[in-house]
């Protein structure tokens, strides 16, 4: 009998248990997932909840039936990953051996990572990468008085990297329903050099802030918090004040992998960035948030990277080289406020452009547009995470990013001797 | 992909001037590069710009400002004080490697 065991049973670890299990025969593997949670959180809905369009019960379901009979959950926290000896060591002082480990358990927020974050935590600090955060979060926006309202990004990488401008739209949408947007002022401040990174989406979407009002302040790192001040300070000596902070904090993956060696300075695991096999150990694979691989960290990613890893693990537990390559794929909805959305889609190489998807010049989503059939989509994503995406069912749509349908703007090439300076240097 | 001649010689650059190949970098092109972008490199900038070269020849990324403080052991505020405003990218580009990658 061959052993899988999977940390994690979040997103992807539970995709990869269900879509294995009727690959693997029962008489020659076992499969079993490690993680102490008891519920299963759809974290999409956790942007919602601060508006009061989803409500707690919209976002969680107990864990054990998510997974397929013929997986066995232990309900255990991992204290260390022997890779050596082939072995899990448990915090309840048990050990599990496995032929083959599958990393999936994420990463996390770490307020402690930003002096100041935590004491202010719950009062006038808040963030909404958490159920209780989020839950937290709708209580202070209900009867929230108006003033300065600063949503902040610690660090990259994140998870979901377009949530927090997703809340900013959201809430300029949320003040203006409940008629005080003109008492708030809202203000995006960001590690990046823009709204987002890529030129073409960055320039979209940093309009966007605009015509809402949302001033954007860009490269701005963040070095301390002043709860009590109500200041955000950054290395470079700037200060913003703030009656209510929303901070996604550094996130980071989890402990014992730092703890066993496996990971980075932010304990990802290193993985080939196509095969998402570790490169310190050939019978170790990460999936999702939790590799090091250049991708969104994102629900998304973590669907497309399993329909990768299904055929790939498949080969190379019988020793034959992995048929396929994961090419970065990226699928995200970004809510704009107003029951509108837009879309993304892009890859490794391709960065996000404006076109139509999943049918190219037909639709019926717009890449990169505000749209409402963008937002039903994004609104119909949750039934299909329940019933299809943890399940391990194939979606319709194409694993490997096209880029039919999308439309690259011409670029403007100068030639120069002089030497090239980037530009905001 | 542009070609552009500092310090006297051809050397291959992206859009923003980034270098596009390592091995076409020594120091005499990193002291022309920070002069570009008004930083005089000191030891203590020569000590960072060392352990991004070194890092990305084993690691074949460029280190990020978190990685430069937990691997390298230069502090985050030491870091902007020597780079000004733009420390990951500034280092980068003097070091002639590639822009760190930041959200995707």
């Amino acid at each position: 009998m061959r052993r899988l065991v999977v940390l994690g049973a979040g997103t992807a670890g539970t995709m990869v248990v269900n879509k294995l299990r009727p690959k693997l025969a029962r008489h020659e593997w076992s499969i079993t997932v490690v993680d102490p949670a008891k519920k299963h959180y759809y974290q999409p809905g956790f942007l919602f909840m601060p508006f009061g369009i989803y409500s707690p019960r919209d976002v969680v379901k107990p864990l054990a039936p998510t997974l397929r009979s013929g997986v066995e959950l232990v309900s255990a926290a991992v204290d260390r990953v022997d890779a050596e000896g082939r072995r899990v060591l448990l915090d309840n002082g048990t050990e599990l051996s496995y032929d083959y480990l599958v990393i999936a358990t994420g990463t996390s927020p770490r307020p402690e990572e930003t002096p100041g974050l935590a004491e202010g935590l719950g009062q006038n600090v808040h963030e909404f990468f958490s159920y209780e955060g989020s839950t937290a979060l709708a209580a202070k926006l209900a009867d929230f008085p108006g003033g300065r309202v600063v949503v902040h990004v610690a660090e990259m990488p994140i998870k979901c990297p377009v949530a927090p401008l997703e809340f900013v739209f959201l809430a300029d949408s949320f003040f203006t329903k409940r008629g005080i947007r003109d008492k708030v002022q809202l203000s995006y401040v960001t590690p990046l050099p823009g709204a987002f990174t890529k030129p073409v989406s960055a320039e979209y979407l940093g309009d966007m802030l605009e015509r809402r009002g949302i001033a954007l302040e860009p490269d701005f790192v963040v070095e301390s918090i002043d709860a009590e001040a109500g200041t955000l300070t950054s290395f470079d000596e700037r200060e913003i004040g703030f009656d209510l902070l929303v901070t996604i904090p550094v996130n980071m993956g989890a402990d014992y992998i730092g703890r066993s060696g496996l990971g980075d300075e932010l304990n990802y695991v290193p993985v080939d960035k196509h095969t998402l096999l570790s490169t310190a150990d050939d019978h170790i694979f990460a999936i999702g948030d939790a590799t090091d691989a250049p991708a969104s960290k994102a629900g998304s990613v973590a669907h497309f990277e399993a329909d990768v890893f299904l055929p790939n693990f498949l080969a190379h537990v019988e020793g034959k080289p992995m048929p396929e390559s994961f090419d970065g794929h990226a699928n995200c909805f970004i809510e704009s406020g107003g029951g509108k959305a837009l879309l993304i889609d892009f890859n490794y190489d391709t960065e996000p452009l404006p076109g139509t998807y999943p049918v190219p010049f037909i639709g019926p989503m717009r890449l990169l547009r505000e749209s409402r059939i963008n937002h039903w989509g994004k609104l119909a994503f949750r039934w299909l995470y329940w019933h299809m995406l943890l399940p391990g069912r194939r979606l319709p749509v194409p694993t490997h990013m096209s880029m039919a349908g999308k439309r690259r703007p011409p670029t403007t090439e100068t030639t120069t001797d002089a030497v090239r300076i980037p530009s905001g240097f | 992909m542009p070609v552009t001649t500092i310090a006297g010689r051809e050397v291959h650059v992206d859009a923003e001037g980034f270098l596009t190949d390592p091995a076409e970098w020594d120091h005499d092109l990193a002291a022309e590069l920070a002069a570009a972008i008004g930083i005089e490199l000191t030891a203590e900038h020569w000590k960072v710009l060392e352990f991004l070269r070194k890092d990305f020849a084993t690691q074949g990324e460029t280190a990020t400002t978190r990685r430069v403080q937990t691997v390298g052991g230069f502090a985050t505020k030491d870091q902007f004080a020597l780079f000004p405003k733009k420390p990951a990218k500034k280092m980068a580009y003097i070091a002639g490697l590639p822009k760190p990658r930041g959200c995707v």
